[in-house]
């Protein structure tokens, strides 16, 4: 009835760490930092820079800076391209972070996939697994000093 | 064919669809007739949507006498579920990451 039936998803993840907010905010950041736990990549804290995250899979995620506020959010777009348009993946993923007593609330928000991106969907569901195993690896290694 | 992602989110897009739908869920199986009464929409509005939600596979119907029964197929939304549980395990996963991080960052 409507063209809006492309409905936008979204997935919340939030989680406390006993770190505060400005620590936070340099894992979330600071590219080598970043590289640490999400992705390598070339990210600057500046609206509207572009940069990319290259997964250990081979696959690269094209995004944009959105918005920044130091130690509160950060939002950048999260788009997979992809020749075949059905497979295009255009996300936006938001972090919010909030002090609380011993630490900082973190809460991750990703939005935007559309019920015409179905392919999408299927790409993701094929995809994780290896990333997952590639993460369990990493995880498995011992902490390092820094 | 269509995708059951596709078929599955477009269908469950459209509110009144949505609002038939959780009815069902909230109060089981239902009829034709009891839907109608609570939808504010007219009978054969509200059977045009249950087809949508039946070919989506989100309902079933059971015949009765006259009536027909509608109930929810909660099972049809497995693939939706299935799909939003795995991102959510995705960022589970790199947040464990990001922990371990701020374990070894230095204040």
């Amino acid at each position: 009835m409507t063209n809006q039936a492309a409905e936008v998803l979204s997935v919340v993840v939030e989680r406390e760490f006993d770190h505060p907010p400005e620590k936070l905010w340099r894992a979330l950041t600071q590219p080598h930092l970043i590289e640490e736990w999400l992705m390598k990549n070339d990210f600057k804290a500046a609206v509207g820079h572009s940069f990319n995250l290259r997964g250990d899979w081979g696959g690269v995620l094209d995004c944009e800076v959105l918005a920044v506020e130091p130690n509160r959010t950060l939002s950048y777009s999260w788009n997979h391209a992809h020749d075949d348009a059905a497979y295009n993946l255009k996300s936006v993923v938001t972090f919010t972070l909030t002090p609380t007593g011993k630490g900082t609330h973190l809460r991750m928000e990703q939005s935007g996939f559309r019920p015409d991106q179905k392919q999408a969907h299927g790409g993701a569901r094929a995809g994780w697994p290896q990333f997952f195993d590639k993460l369990g690896q990493v995880l498995e290694r011992p902490a390092q000093g820094s | 064919m269509p995708n059951a992602h596709d078929l599955l989110f477009r269908t469950l897009a459209d509110p009144t669809r949505r609002a038939l739908f959780e009815r069902l869920c909230r109060n089981g199986e239902q009829t034709v007739g009891a839907l109608t009464a609570q939808a504010g929409i007219s009978q054969p509005a509200v059977s045009k949507h249950l087809g949508v939600l039946k070919r989506a596979g989100l309902v079933r119907d059971r015949h009765e006498g006259r009536q027909t029964h509608y109930s929810a197929q909660l099972g049809a939304l497995a693939p939706l579920i299935d799909w939003t549980s795995q991102m959510a395990g995705f960022w589970q996963n790199r947040f464990d990451h990001l922990d371990d991080l701020l374990k070894r960052m230095d204040q």
